[in-house]
């Protein structure tokens, strides 16, 4: 069994922390495990937490107009899971859902935030990293946007 | 030495009355509606006897030259094109099968007899070549244009009054006709008899010219048709500088002279049509309504359309800038890259049948003069709204 | 045209098409079918994974279409097409037993036996997996000769992924990791929802050996394209297959010219370092 700490360093996320930061980083944090289907998030919930993923899936999903919910994009593996924690108003903008057994590191906003308050470097990085997190998930929305495989016409 | 003959008026009726003989059918410069064009001729007669032309940017006048001059005039407003290259051919048909052989197709050959052109300006000799190494010189063949050519006689004609949208002197293709005619008349007017300098250019070009009785030309005849052709060079109304061409407008690629282009151009494709290298066509296919027969034909197609472009969901050029620059780029530029020259041989007629007078000459020399300054105007800017046409 | 006619060889005029037999038919997705055609004269049509035919619909016309069967089996032809219009709705609709006329094969191919030794890399887009498929059946028929084959898919949902059963195979059977992913996932769905080039940085392969061929939408190869080549995939390692109109198929209508090429006779298949720097140029 690897420790919060080991399982952080092996995570793409904290390749440019140092491993006294993510020493320290660990201590706000603690092993879940999510179900298939379980929520793990909702929408404009208070957003407490930050996740970093092992491994399994959950998907991001707005509620669709006509009823049910639309998944907008997925994480998995090697990724992370939640920005909203990081800038005000900290309410989460989707939904967020295990969609396969998921192994998971949970960071405690408040203590995150905490930390990236006493010492700005970290907070840097930590906005270094979310604010590529987001770029990725804007292209990747802005693309599908485009509806490029629906045969929708050329402007 | 050089064989070099002459003859009179009546040398040319002679030779268009053997090339008759011989199952031609002769086409050569004929006055239709006030304007010069090639069409069908039986003997001198047909031809424009003394008229000469004015062309400028949008205009086109016929004139009575005041002289007995039968090729006294710039390009017709049509080329050779339309005689090996038809705008609208049928290239097979299909009816119905057996089911277990399904439709027969057949190919529309038509027994047609060869033709024969008197009177080729050197422009327009040049861009039948041109189309002869695009359309039959590459990995596949126009089997139907090949069919066409194979057969054909040419008889080109030095240019002796260019107009002021001629510039073939500056791409080498006149106005004296360059190799590949069978033979190559200089007409002489007004300086001695009236007569044609004739230089053979293949075996049967020199068979025809015994044929008829053409007689060796006197050095007075050889230097005559020198001065006509030094003449016609110093009277062309227009330049076009070739070199570099593929870096000026390669680096114009995104220049913003596209949009001022594009105000005056109505994308109306008379400059393709009118031109005599644009080769390109379009496939249409249509069947009877009881869904038996159906037939293929081709027909002249322009990049200038919002069509041309068409793929699933809409047109890669929607815009007039990018129809204008696709043919001025493909004309001057990629032309080259494809077909070893550049695809303009300097006859003008895009300029003369402009609605707009749009002046590819003025619009290479402003993207030239632009150059540089351009790229680094508008490298990073946005593209131009699409024109609605 | 003189009313007089005379039947020719047809076989040497490349504008006249040869005549194919609609055998079987299958839909893929709800505006997609794949034509399984065989010859009328018996003669095998050999292809190299990556070309197209001009298919035609007699009495309706003629479009380029990309062959998406088995190399090894060229006695039948398959091309699997999306209707989108008048040409394609009457090819979508032919029932086995209909005849086709047919024209090629013509253009360039993906050569994947150019990166035999290394990894491969397949990135489709929606339809775009049929222009592949053939490329793919060649690899894994010499699956010992390449590295790690990756297939990265991404469709529009999950109703529009093509050749479900062929995906499985291939991840089974064919030595192949394939990974897809939808834009959008409807409620209910566990699979991955994403853009395509969101499947690349987990792709796992060796970016100095791999060869990499993409084909789909032109904004969405010039996304992969540039996400590869942030990876270290070299633009000669690299290929795409180009979409442009197409009347004849042999470089003689002049409707395919992306600046100085014919795609239909220099392409459709192009390294990225010829194409690239041609597809940010605007309506080129």
């Amino acid at each position: 069994m690897q420790t919060i700490e080991e399982l952080l360093r092996a995570h793409p996320f904290f390749d440019d922390f140092d491993p006294a930061t993510v020493a320290l980083l660990a201590g706000c944090a603690t092993s879940v495990r999510f179900a298939p289907g379980e929520v793990i998030f909702r929408e404009a919930e208070p957003a407490d937490a930050f996740y970093v993923l092992q491994s399994g899936r959950v998907a991001l999903q707005v509620h669709h107009p006509a009823g049910g919910a639309l998944v907008t994009s997925t994480v998995e593996h090697d990724e992370v899971l939640g920005w909203s924690w990081l800038v005000p108003p900290y309410r989460w903008t989707a939904d967020a859902v295990a969609v396969a057994e998921t192994n998971a590191v949970r960071f405690a906003a408040g203590c995150l935030r905490g930390t990236c308050a006493d010492d700005p470097a970290v907070g840097y990085v930590f906005l270094r990293k979310i604010a590529q997190v987001l770029a990725h998930r804007l292209a990747s929305a802005n693309r599908r946007l485009l509806d490029l495989y629906g045969g929708g016409d050329r402007p | 030495m050089t064989d070099v003959r002459v003859f009179g008026s009546d040398g040319l009726d002679a030779t268009i009355a053997v090339l008759r003989r011989r199952g031609y059918d002769v086409f050569g410069p004929t006055l239709r509606d006030d304007v010069v064009t090639y069409g069908p001729i039986e003997s001198v007669a047909d031809l424009p006897v003394g008229r000469g032309d004015e062309q400028s940017p949008a205009r086109y006048r016929s004139r009575a030259r005041g002289d007995g001059a039968l090729f006294g005039y710039a390009a017709p407003v049509q080329s050779a094109k339309a005689q090996f290259l038809p705008s609208d051919e049928l290239l097979w048909t299909s009816r119905p099968g057996d089911a277990a052989s399904g439709p027969v197709i057949e190919r529309q050959a038509a027994e047609r007899r060869p033709v024969a052109f008197v009177g080729l300006r050197s422009c327009d000799l040049a861009a039948v070549l041109q189309q002869d190494r695009i359309l039959t010189q590459r990995a596949h063949a126009d089997v139907a244009y090949a069919g066409r050519r194979a057969g054909a006689f040419l008889i080109a004609v030095t240019c002796s009054d260019p107009a002021d949208t001629c510039f073939c002197a500056s791409l080498g293709t006149g106005p004296s006709p360059g190799e590949g005619a069978d033979v190559s008349l200089t007409e002489i007017v007004g300086d001695g008899p009236h007569r044609f300098v004739a230089t053979p250019g293949s075996p049967r070009g020199t068979e025809l010219l015994d044929a008829v009785g053409a007689g060796p030309a006197s050095d007075e005849d050889v230097a005559a048709a020198h001065r006509v052709e030094r003449r016609a060079v110093t009277r062309m109304g227009r330049e076009l500088r070739t070199d570099d061409l593929v870096g000026v407008l390669y680096a114009s690629t995104e220049s913003p002279h596209w949009d001022a282009v594009a105000e005056r151009c109505l994308a109306c494709t008379n400059c393709t049509l009118v031109c005599p290298t644009c080769f390109c066509t379009t496939i249409t296919d249509a069947g009877d309504l009881t869904g038996g027969a159906a037939e293929r034909r081709r027909v002249w197609a322009s990049c200038f359309t919002k069509d041309y472009s068409y793929i699933h969901g809409g047109s890669v050029r929607t815009s007039t800038q990018a129809r204008y620059r696709q043919w001025i780029t493909h004309k001057l530029a990629t032309w080259q890259v494809q077909f070893g020259s550049v695809g303009c041989v300097g006859c003008g007629r895009c300029i003369t049948w402009c609605p707009a007078g749009i002046d590819l000459t003025a619009e290479v020399a402003t993207l030239r003069a632009g150059d540089t300054a351009l790229k680094s105007s508008r490298a990073a800017g946005p593209r131009p709204s699409p024109r609605e046409d | 045209m003189t009313a007089a006619t005379a039947r020719e060889t047809v076989g040497t005029d490349p504008m006249v098409p040869r005549l194919f037999r609609v055998v079987h038919t299958r839909r893929d997705t709800r505006d997609t079918h794949t034509l399984v055609l065989e010859p009328t004269d018996g003669v095998p049509l050999p292809f190299r994974p990556g070309q197209f035919t001009m298919l035609h619909s007699f009495g309706v016309g003629e479009v380029p279409i990309s062959i998406s069967g088995d190399p090894a089996h060229p006695e039948v032809l398959e091309h699997t097409i999306r209707n989108v219009g008048a040409v394609t709705a009457s090819l979508v609709a032919a029932q086995p037993g209909t005849i086709l006329g047919v024209r090629g094969p013509f253009g360039t191919g993906w050569e994947v036996g150019d990166g035999k030794g290394g990894d491969v890399v397949f990135v489709a887009g929606g339809i775009g997996l049929a222009p592949l498929r053939p490329a793919i059946l060649e690899v894994i028929a010499q699956r010992s000769r390449y590295g790690r084959v990756v297939l990265l898919y991404g469709s529009r949902t999950p109703e529009d992924l093509l050749y479900a059963d062929d995906l499985r195979a291939w991840a089974r059977d064919g030595g192949v990791r394939v990974e897809t992913t939808v834009d959008n996932g409807p409620p209910g769905w566990t699979g991955r929802v994403g853009f395509v080039t969101d499947l690349v940085p987990r792709a796992g392969f060796n970016p100095v050996t791999a060869f990499a061929h993409i084909c789909g939408p032109e904004v969405m190869m010039r996304a992969v394209a540039t996400a590869l080549r942030d990876r270290g995939v070299s633009g000669t390692r690299l290929r795409l297959s180009m979409e442009r109109n197409m009347k004849c198929g042999i470089g003689l209508c002049g409707h395919c010219q992306l600046r100085e090429l014919f795609v239909c006779v220099d392409g459709p298949v192009f390294d990225h370092d010829r194409i690239g720097p041609l597809l940010s140029k605007w309506e080129l």
